[in-house]
C-alpha cells in the first residue's frame, strides 16, 4: 500500500511538471507578453523596453524556471491588467469556486443516487425508463445551453431566481444545478450498474437469509459496496467540475475562478491565466490521486491487504 | 419425534419465453427433530431451488405453490414476506454453497455475524458479541476473538464455511438447511465440515436438510434420503434402506457410480448413466427417467409416474413392480 502510494505520488508530481511546461509553452506561444503588457497604443520601442525590463528576453528555458521556482512557493507573479499579486486574486475568487464545485457535486450525488438505486431495483421498469431519459438528457445538453434555458425560465418568466452575480445563495442555485447536472448521468449510469450487480451477489442471498429488513439489506449491504465505484468518480468530478465552471461562471456572472480564467484569457492576462491552469490541473491531479486512496479506504481488500 | 419442516406438492414455476419450466415439480417430504434429511440427486434437478423455495428466498420470477409448508407448526405460505424475515435466520437458517462469495466484503467477520442474532434477540452489542466468539469457537476457530476483527478476504474458504455455520447457529434454529455446503471445499476440509455439523446437530437437536450430489456425504451422515430427479423425488428412505436395497433404476444408477474400495476391480470403468436430464417444460407426462433408463418398457412413456408408498417413510417412482426393481438391481442390463 505504501509503495505503492508512493509511487502514485511521483506519478502525480510528473504530471503536474509537464502540464506546468505544456501551459508556459502554449501561452508563451499564443501571446507575445511584452505586447500584451505595453497595451495596444504602445510604440515598438515600448515593447522591447519592456521586453527587457520584464526578462522577456532571456532564453526560455530560464524564463519556465523562473515561473516554475516562483510557482513552487506561491508566487505566480503580478497581473498584467489589475497589478495585483495573481496569488492574492486567487485567494479571493477561489472559495466561490469551491462553493459551486461543491454545491454542484452535492446536487449530482443527491440526484443520482437515489435515481439509481430506485432503476436498480426494478431494472426496466417505468422507472427506470424514467431515470435513463433524465441521465441520456443531460449527456446530451450541452451545460451552457441548459443554463441559458434555466435563466430564461427561472429567471426572466418566473423571476424566482437572480441570474448573475454571487452574492446570496440563491445565486449558486442554478449555476450548481447546471454544473452538476451534467455529471449526474455517470453517477446515476454507475449507481445503478453497481446495485444490479451487487444485488445479484450470494452476500445479498446471505444477508436476507440471515432476515435482515430490506432497508438494511438494500443501504447497509449492497449500496456500501455499490457506492464504492461512485465514490472515486465523484473525486475525479469535482475536479471536472472546478475547471467546467469557466463556462457557467462566465454565463451567471460568478466572481470565481473560472470568471476569472475568462477574463484573463479575453485580455491576455497570461499571468493570470497560467497560474489558473496549473491551479485546476493540480487540483485535478490531487482528486485522482485522493479517488484512488479514497476507494482502497472504503474497499477493506484494498485497505487490509 | 415431530416433524419440524413438512412439505407437501411443493412446486415451483417459472415462466421464460418459450413456456414455463416447472424445474420442482410437486415434491413432498418432511424433517424431524434431530434428523438429517439428504436430498440427493445431479445438477439441475432442483435441489437449490427447493432449499430456496422453502426461504422464500427465490429469484423474483419464480413462483412458489404447495398444499402444506409448514416450520413446525407455522405455515409459511400464508406469511408476508416480514413475518417470513422474521423467521429467517431464527427459526432456520441456511448455508450456502459458495462460502468464498456468501460473505459481505465490506463489513468484518464480527458485523456480520452479530448482526444475525441482534435482528431477532433484543441483546446489546456484547452479548451478540460474546455469542459470535462462543459459536466461532464451537465451530473450530482458533483465536475467535481476534477473527470478529477481521475482513472476509482475510480467511480461506474453509474458515469462511465455519463462519457461515457459526453465522447460521447464531440464534439456535430448529432448521437448518445446508445447500452443497462443502462442494466448493478441499476434501480434507469437507469432511471436518461435515463432521462439525453432524456433532452440532446431536448436540443442538437441529432437523437438518443437507442438500448434495455426493453420495458419499449421504452414506455418512444421513438419517433419510429423498433422491431427487428433474424435480421430483424418484426415492425415499432411511439411508441404510436405499443403499443397500435401491430400487428405482435411477438410484441404482447412481450408487453404480461410485467405486467401492475392496470391490471395484482397479482399471474397471466407473458406472455412469449416458444421456441428460430432460427439459423441464410443463408437467412430467411419463417417467422423466425412461429415456435414460435400461429397463424401461412401454407403461413407463404412457402417463405420469405416481410416487408408490412402501410405508415408513420409504417409497420410489416407477412402474415395475418392487420385486422387479430388486431383481434390475442384483443383475444391471449392460449398457
Amino acid at each position: 500500500m505504501l509503495a505503492y502510494s508512493l509511487k502514485r505520488l511521483v506519478l502525480a508530481f510528473l504530471v503536474v511538471l509537464t502540464v506546468s511546461g505544456i501551459t508556459f509553452t502554449l501561452t508563451n506561444a499564443a501571446i507575445d507578453p511584452a505586447k500584451a503588457l505595453a497595451g495596444e497604443s504602445a510604440t515598438a520601442g515600448d515593447i522591447e523596453a519592456i521586453r527587457k525590463a520584464y526578462g522577456f528576453d532571456r532564453s526560455y528555458l530560464v524564463q519556465y524556471f523562473d515561473w516554475l521556482g516562483g510557482a513552487l512557493t506561491g508566487e505566480f507573479g503580478e497581473s498584467f491588467r489589475m497589478r495585483r499579486p495573481v496569488a492574492t486574486l486567487l485567494a479571493e475568487r477561489l472559495p466561490v469556486t469551491m462553493t459551486l464545485g461543491l454545491c454542484a457535486l452535492a446536487f449530482a450525488l443527491l440526484v443520482s443516487i437515489p435515481l439509481g438505486v430506485v432503476a436498480a431495483l426494478k431494472p426496466n421498469s417505468g422507472v427506470d425508463r424514467v431515470a435513463l431519459s433524465i441521465s441520456v438528457l443531460g449527456q446530451a445538453l450541452p451545460t451552457f445551453w441548459f443554463a441559458l434555458m434555466m435563466i430564461i425560465l427561472f429567471g426572466v418568466v418566473l423571476r424566482w431566481l437572480p441570474i448573475s452575480g454571487s452574492d446570496t445563495w440563491l445565486h449558486f442555485v442554478m449555476p450548481s444545478i447546471a454544473l452538476g447536472y451534467y455529471a449526474t448521468p455517470a453517477f446515476m449510469r454507475l449507481t445503478r450498474a453497481g446495485m444490479i450487480e451487487v444485488l445479484a451477489s450470494d452476500y445479498i442471498r446471505t444477508a436476507r437469509a440471515k432476515g435482515l429488513r430490506a432497508p438494511t439489506v438494500l443501504f447497509k449491504h449492497a449500496l456500501r459496496n455499490a457506492i464504492i465505484p461512485v465514490v472515486s468518480l465523484a473525486a475525479v468530478q469535482f475536479g471536472f467540475m472546478l475547471g467546467g465552471s469557466v463556462v457557467i461562471e462566465t454565463i451567471f456572472a460568478l466572481h470565481g475562478v473560472g470568471f476569472l480564467a475568462w477574463e484573463s484569457i479575453s485580455r491576455s492576462d497570461i499571468p493570470v491565466v497560467q497560474a489558473i491552469v496549473l491551479l485546476i490541473s493540480l487540483f485535478y491531479i490531487v482528486l485522482t490521486l485522493l479517488a484512488d486512496l479514497l476507494n482502497a479506504y472504503l474497499d477493506p481488500r484494498i485497505r487490509v491487504a | 419425534m415431530s416433524a419440524i419442516l413438512e412439505v407437501e406438492n411443493l412446486r415451483v414455476e417459472i415462466p421464460v419465453a418459450t413456456g414455463t419450466l416447472v424445474p420442482v415439480r410437486g415434491i413432498s417430504f418432511s424433517v424431524q427433530r434431530g434428523e438429517t434429511l439428504c436430498i440427493v440427486g445431479e445438477s439441475g434437478c432442483g435441489k437449490s431451488l427447493t432449499s430456496l423455495s422453502i426461504m422464500n428466498l427465490l429469484p423474483k420470477r419464480a413462483k412458489r405453490t404447495a398444499d402444506r409448508l409448514r416450520l413446525g407448526g407455522a405455515d409459511l405460505q400464508t406469511m408476508d414476506e416480514r413475518t417470513m424475515s422474521d423467521i429467517r435466520g431464527d427459526r432456520m437458517a441456511m448455508i450456502f454453497q459458495e462460502p468464498m462469495t456468501s460473505l459481505n466484503p465490506a463489513y468484518t467477520v464480527g458485523n456480520q455475524l452479530e448482526e444475525a442474532f441482534l435482528r431477532h434477540r433484543k441483546a446489546s452489542r456484547r452479548e451478540a458479541r460474546e455469542r459470535a466468539v462462543f459459536l466461532l469457537e464451537k465451530v473450530g476457530i482458533s483465536a475467535a476473538a481476534s477473527r470478529l476483527g477481521q475482513y472476509p478476504h482475510q480467511l480461506s474458504g474453509g474458515l469462511r464455511q465455519r463462519v457461515m455455520i457459526a453465522m447460521a447457529l447464531m440464534c439456535e434454529p430448529e432448521l437448518i438447511i445446508a445447500d452443497e455446503p462443502t462442494t466448493a471445499l478441499d476434501v480434507t476440509i469437507q469432511a471436518q465440515i461435515l463432521h462439525l455439523l453432524a456433532s452440532l446437530q446431536r448436540e443442538l437437536q437441529m432437523g437438518v436438510m443437507l442438500i448434495t450430489h455426493d453420495l458419499g456425504i449421504v452414506a455418512r451422515v444421513a438419517d433419510r434420503v429423498a433422491v431427487m430427479y428433474a424435480g421430483e423425488i424418484v426415492e425415499t428412505g432411511t439411508v441404510h434402506e436405499v443403499f443397500s436395497r435401491p430400487l428405482h433404476p435411477y438410484t441404482q444408477g447412481l450408487l453404480r457410480c461410485i467405486p467401492v474400495p475392496g470391490k471395484t476391480r482397479r482399471g474397471a470403468h466407473l458406472g455412469s448413466i449416458p444421456g441428460v436430464v430432460p427439459a423441464l417444460f410443463g408437467d412430467p407426462t411419463q417417467c422423466n427417467f425412461a429415456n435414460r433408463c435400461e429397463h424401461a418398457v412401454p407403461a413407463c412413456t404412457a402417463g405420469p409416474v405416481p410416487l408408490t408408498g412402501l410405508g415408513e417413510g420409504r417409497g420410489y417412482r416407477c412402474v415395475l413392480p418392487v420385486e422387479t426393481c430388486i431383481a434390475n438391481q442384483a443383475r444391471p442390463v449392460a449398457a
